[in-house]
């Protein structure tokens, strides 16, 4: 069963349409429904491209969103070998929303860590939807130095709403958590390539995106808040969600003019959702073409390079 | 005490509601609501000479009373390109800019200044919280940066005082961008063995606490200061349960192994003497009224070098 979002209503008839005909023509058999569910079919085709052909701001944040992406999981299960998940920050809890461990990427050794939301009720809560507490920035701390002693490149794979806004995960020490993650991605001699596959939700995303090369899918986005929040900060009001992603630039294609994203890596027609193999293939293509021109950097150059690209960013606007 | 404060006030405090608050001349504590006479409220550097309550202070006042006999220099910033995104809300974020300057008579949110605590060569940059609540935009990462590197350059500790309710959203990513930006200036303070001394003062929230902020060698915290990630309000209607008393306060956070102090405003320069001399392995302060510092160091006033360069061609 797909889940439709809201704008891909009317294609949900189309196609529920289709399927209800050829339901119909399995049962009886004298009927000829095939070239009426073919007609459907192209009406939907049709219908599916013009919806995506020029997604809105807050569609993209809703297909960022939507609950059959891809998740961190499945890029991991499908693009690597041999994962080996290392859990916990050796103070306090092994957090779930944030998975990594060690595996090969085309058979080099490499840390992968990744925000992980969880694809239904159950584990979905056991991942806190991909909402990680300060345990899960400091398991990432431990991964990135483990990677930077032994030379493993690292891979983070980025997909959260935000850090988790909790009483436990304060008390803890939810920002100094997000800083060191921040820190160590910008103090470490490997390798360290991005995708954010999903959401990149504010600060809980900059410490794992903090890096050398930053891919982002066709819909995914990236922001210091989330459309509603904006809205209801800056309008007053959390329905004005359409106008704030419209001003917040929060798409991959923006972020790319701004100098924050430095690849799109296109999505299948309708999004990573409507094909998921299709999808995880061109990430594993783009992390492949991302780290390949690094391999020969020395640790030092790595360092100075991503240090002067931060410092560097922003010194032109949308109109460069 | 003085006739005013044992006499004149009581009679004050109950003559005046809230409304009909005299501007010019008195201002009531927003905690215990007693009317404090200007000149005693910023000497004591706007701390209630009654309940210890710390209110806002502005950096340049701050630092009035920081630097010795009030003398300090401005460290320039590169001003960064303004409204990036050409960012709308309900009103024009440049309007918003202009009406921020003229409020707070600063060009934006921080102010960083060189000059010398109990003649110990210092670097320091405040945020104004004054100024769009402090948020922390391309500027706010600028100046930073220009503060490290000053920093560096003149081998003296910087001290940060943070005060900001997060990022700046009308500059979307690029103020994002500055949590690994200003990373990147603490970075070139610790490989140069400097030391890193951040003050959080109410209130220290969002992406401000998120990096710089929570990167010091040493974390001191104004009393009772705000200091969290994510808000009580946003916590709460997670959670769906009230807070402890005290939840996100400096004390608290002292409590759970966050910060290293909680000190009073009026101690606090002090203490960053003692501190910064300590851990740049200088003598002990001199205590008692110091001859007056020589003027600061104007240089040399030919445009090329008093261009303030961009932090990516230093
Ligand atoms: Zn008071």
């Amino acid at each position: 069963m797909m889940n439709y979002l809201d704008f891909e209503k009317p294609l949900a008839e189309i196609e529920g349409k289709a399927e209800e005909l050829r339901a119909l023509a399995r049962r009886n058999e004298e009927m000829d429904v095939e070239a009426e569910a073919a007609a459907l079919d192209q009406k939907a085709a049709e219908m599916l491209r013009e919806l995506y052909r020029n997604l809105t701001p807050w569609r993209k944040c809703q297909v960022a969103r939507h609950p059959d992406r891809p998740h961190c999981r499945d890029y991991i299960e499908a693009l690597f070998t041999e994962y080996t998940p290392l859990a916990g920050d050796r103070n306090f809890a092994d957090d779930h929303a944030v998975m990594g461990g060690l595996a090969r990427f085309h058979d080099q050794p490499v840390m992968v860590i990744g925000h992980e939301k969880g694809h239904d009720t159950k584990t979905r809560i056991e991942r806190n939807f991909g909402m990680a507490r300060p345990e899960g920035y400091r398991k990432a701390v431990r991964l990135m130095e483990i990677a930077d002693r032994f030379g493993l490149p690292v891979i983070t794979l980025v997909d959260t709403p935000g850090a988790y806004p909790g009483k436990g995960a304060e008390e803890r020490g939810q920002s100094e958590a997000i800083a060191r993650s921040t820190e160590k991605c910008l103090q470490i001699g490997v390798p360290l390539i991005s995708v954010i596959i999903g959401e990149g939700g504010s600060g809980g995303a900059v410490a794992f995106a903090t890096a050398d090369r930053l891919a982002m899918l066709e819909h995914s986005i990236y922001s210091v808040i989330s459309p509603e929040g904006c809205a209801s900060i800056l309008w007053k009001d959390a329905e004005k969600m359409r106008e704030a992603a419209e001003a917040l630039r929060l798409t991959a294609q923006d972020l790319m003019k701004l100098g924050v994203c430095d690849l799109v890596v296109a999505e299948p027609l309708g999004g990573a959702q409507r094909d998921r193999e299709a999808a995880i293939h061109d990430v594993g293509k783009a992390i492949a073409s991302m780290l390949a021109p690094l391999k020969e950097a020395s640790r030092a150059d790595l360092i100075a390079a991503r240090r002067r690209k931060y410092l560097d960013l922003g010194s032109k606007g949308l109109a460069a | 005490m003085n006739w005013i404060t044992n006499y004149v006030r009581p009679r004050i405090n109950s003559i005046f509601s809230r409304r009909e608050m005299p501007e010019n001349l008195w201002s009531k504590c927003d905690s215990c609501g007693t009317m404090l006479f200007h000149r005693e409220l910023s000497d004591a550097l706007n701390v209630c000479t009654n309940c210890g309550h710390h209110m806002g202070i502005s950096p340049r006042d701050r630092f009035t009373a920081l630097f010795d006999n009030g003398v300090f220099t401005e460290v320039p910033v590169p001003k960064p390109i303004e409204d990036p995104l050409k960012f709308r809300d309900q009103k024009r974020y440049p309007d918003r800019l202009r009406a921020a300057q003229k409020q707070a008579a600063e060009d934006e949110a921080m102010l960083v200044a060189e000059g010398e605590i109990g003649r110990t060569p210092i670097v320091a940059a405040a945020q104004d919280f004054g100024f769009m609540g402090g948020s922390m935009g391309m500027y706010v990462g600028n100046a930073i940066i220009a503060g490290c590197e000053r920093a560096v350059a003149t081998k003296r500790p910087f001290i940060l005082f943070s005060a900001a309710g997060g990022a700046r959203m009308q500059e979307g990513i690029l103020s994002l961008m500055q949590m690994p930006r200003t990373t990147v200036a603490v970075q070139m303070l610790r490989e140069a063995n400097l030391p890193y001394i951040v003050v959080l003062t109410h209130p220290t929230t969002g992406g401000v606490t998120a990096s710089y902020a929570m990167l010091g060698d040493v974390q001191i915290a104004e009393p009772n200061a705000l200091i969290c990630f994510a808000g009580p309000r946003v916590i709460e209607q997670t959670i769906r349960e009230t807070l402890p008393e005290g939840f996100q306060r400096a004390e608290y956070l002292l409590d759970h192994g966050m910060l290293d102090r909680v000190t009073p405003r009026g101690q606090l320069r002090d203490e960053l003497i003692s501190i910064t001399r300590m851990l740049m392995g200088l003598a002990p302060p001199v205590a008692g009224d110091l001859p007056k510092p020589a003027p600061p160091a104007v240089e040399a006033p030919t445009p090329e070098t008093e261009t303030p360069k961009a932090p990516s061609e230093t």
